[in-house]
């Protein structure tokens, strides 16, 4: 039946008397083409139409006719309508008096001038981001020193379940990511280093990039990606069905509730998950040292005791809380800007993610210049 | 011409079983509602009144039984149904079910872009005008579903349900967490639309006052069947428990015996 409605087709026949006679179907599926023929009319004349042969009509037929109307009437002409049913009569005066006055919204300018304004826009944008984060950093601080001064207010089972979420669960992937990027450092490394015969040296190489830098910032990148986006999702799903605000009411501060268990559970993780990575490093850059070199195990930890200083662990682990506050804070931060729609639960999101991994990785780099400047 | 003969089904349920598990939502239902009519299906809560009418426009599959709308087996081919039925009838959901990335308008297109050949410009000038027609402002329709309040969601949902002009429109609880006044609105935009469309209405609610200022019939549900159909003055004289708590409580009460008649208040808009 749809299909029969669909090729229905409207047709104008004009009588002598000057009496413009439509039959078919008047419908959404014609008015386009209706439109067309209706363009070519005499606007210069009255105009009476006839609708009684029509077999249907809806609100997109009756919109057209109450448009002949209105344009005529504009042009100082008389339309009328002959043979209007009951029916259609209630349908066209429905559709008449619901006729939208068209109102302009309020122009977008353009030009150089617009440009400079949305420049301007965005680094305040950026500037007001950063502060907020500072805030955020701030209020992670303050109910920190709150919980200590009354460590009854302190969520324990809360900080487990996060500690277990972040850390505990997240060993498998990191882990295989470290073994994999020994495996990787060694054979690249042995590659090299074997044509100037310093085939001993790969040691050095994987131990010092492992344990100074890859081992924790890829950890954190990981944990970015991992965390970051579970922080937000949950606290942005809180946010969006009210929660936080019911929270408020009951008198409990989503600082102390939401954040702290959460950022502090990856401070305590964090370390030890790039702990993990920087052991399964090291084990993978040995057994592909061992395949690819020859170098035995006992002869890999001769030479990564000597020839390593236990400082680049220190150096290295140092970095992780740090990561881990700004994982948090950043995972946090953009929970609470989620509106009430789901849309800017998943832009938040990916924010989150992206805005943790790029801040992770300046705050790395930021050490690295730190470190040696101090000569470490 | 629409036939708006009184004794035209459109939508005839029979026998129809629906379950989750063990748990049984209807069982041996029967159910005609005719062309023209609005009529309003009420019923405790988890009696399965969304259930049918999810049941009806095919987004839940039943256990048993046979579903015909406007002469086409909903259940013997889904795919071919929807094709035939989508522009036929209009789906309003509780919330409106607005896609949030779409303005107002862009959503009420969104039913008119499966039509062939429609310009963009009579599209657009058509989404205003069904924008308009539901009672929103014109500059709503540049608006995200999420900068409107719940009321206004609720119409623009309506607006595109209405879209394609369908035959019967389908409202799940219209009114449900609307003011009184914006509730009474709705109600007397409904009663409206229905007349000056011929449409048929199915909703859904909970609201008294909906059903005596728009209902021509309504549908008991209870005890997993459709236990009586009527006027409102059958239901006051149905002797079923449920059905005399419902129409014989203090709200009910109150909402019948409401000084303005608004029935007809809504008839003179």
């Amino acid at each position: 039946m749809s299909q029969d409605l669909r090729h229905q087709l409207v047709h104008f026949d004009e009588t002598d008397e000057g009496v413009l006679r439509l039959r078919g179907q008047l419908s959404i599926y014609t008015v386009s083409s209706a439109q067309e023929r209706v363009a070519r009319l005499d606007t210069q004349k009255d105009l009476t139409i006839d609708i009684g042969d029509l077999s249907r009509i809806d609100t997109a037929g009756a919109w057209l006719l109450c448009e002949i109307e209105a344009a005529g009437e504009a042009a100082g002409n008389r339309v009328t309508l002959q043979n209007v049913t009951g029916e259609t009569a209630t349908l066209l005066s429905s559709v008449k008096s619901a006729m939208p006055e068209k109102q302009v919204a309020v122009k977008t300018e353009t030009g150089f001038a617009v440009l400079l304004h949305r420049l301007g826009e965005k680094v305040s944008a950026g500037t007001t981001f950063l502060l907020e984060l500072t805030g955020y950093l701030g209020l992670f601080f303050v109910s920190l020193g709150r919980v200590i001064r009354h460590p009854s207010e302190f969520r324990f089972t809360s900080l487990v379940a996060h500690a277990e979420d972040v850390g505990y669960r997240a060993v498998p992937i990191v882990s295989l990511m470290a073994f994999l990027i020994g495996v990787v450092l060694a054979f690249q490394g042995s590659a090299q280093l074997r044509q100037f015969g310093a085939e001993v040296f790969v040691v050095d190489l994987i131990a010092i990039s492992i344990l100074r830098e890859l081992g924790i910032l890829l950890t954190a990148i990981i944990v970015a990606g991992r965390t970051a986006s579970a922080f937000t999702a949950a606290i942005g799903s809180m946010k969006m069905r009210e929660e936080i605000d019911a929270m408020r009411t009951l008198g409990l501060d989503p600082a102390v509730v939401l954040f702290l268990p959460r950022i502090l559970a990856l401070l305590f993780m964090l370390p030890i998950l790039g702990l993990i990575a920087n052991i399964m490093g090291l084990f993978g850059g040995a057994l592909m040292a061992w395949i690819e070199l020859g170098i035995s195990p006992s002869m890999f930890r001769i030479r990564l005791i000597e020839g390593t200083d236990v400082s680049h662990v220190f150096v290295g682990l140092i970095k992780a809380p740090v990561f881990a506050l700004i994982i948090g804070v950043v995972g946090c931060h953009a929970g609470m800007q989620v509106k009430s729609n789901a849309e800017s639960l998943g832009r938040m999101t990916s924010n989150a993610v992206v805005t943790a991994i790029f801040t992770v990785i300046v705050a790395d780099a930021l050490f690295s210049i730190f470190f040696a400047q101090v000569g470490l | 011409m629409k036939d708006t003969s009184p004794k035209d089904v459109v939508i005839e349920v029979r026998g129809l079983r629906n379950q989750f598990g063990s748990h049984v939502v209807h069982e041996d239902l029967d159910l005609d509602v005719y062309r023209g009519e609005i009529i309003g299906v009420v019923g405790g809560s988890g009696t399965g009144k969304s259930v049918l009418l999810r049941s009806i426009v095919g987004l839940q599959e039943p256990a048993a039984g046979s579903i015909n709308v406007l002469g086409t087996d909903v259940l013997a081919d889904v795919h071919a149904a929807r094709e035939t039925l989508d522009e036929k009838w209009g789906v309003m959901f509780q919330d409106g079910a607005l896609f949030s990335s779409l303005t107002v308008r862009e959503n009420v297109e969104v039913p008119m872009r499966s039509v062939p050949d429609l310009s963009p410009s009579i599209r657009r000038n058509l989404a205003d005008l069904k924008i308009s027609m539901v009672g929103l402002p014109y500059l709503a329709g540049d608006k995200y579903p999420s900068e409107l309040s719940g009321g206004m969601r609720k119409r623009a949902g309506l607006a595109r349900s209405l879209a394609l002009d369908p035959e019967i429109v389908f409202l799940d609880e219209p009114t449900a967490g609307l003011d009184p006044v914006g509730a009474a609105a709705f109600d007397t935009l409904i009663k409206n639309l229905s007349r000056s469309m011929g449409l048929t209405v199915f909703l859904v609610t909970h609201d008294l006052d909906t059903l005596y200022a728009v209902c021509d019939r309504i549908a008991v549900l209870a005890e997993r069947k459709v236990l009586v159909t009527g006027s409102l003055e059958d239901m006051l004289k149905a002797d079923h428990p449920w059905t005399r708590e419902y129409f014989h409580g203090p709200r009910a009460r109150a909402a019948f015996e409401a000084p303005t008649q608004q029935g007809d208040a809504g008839g003179a808009t």
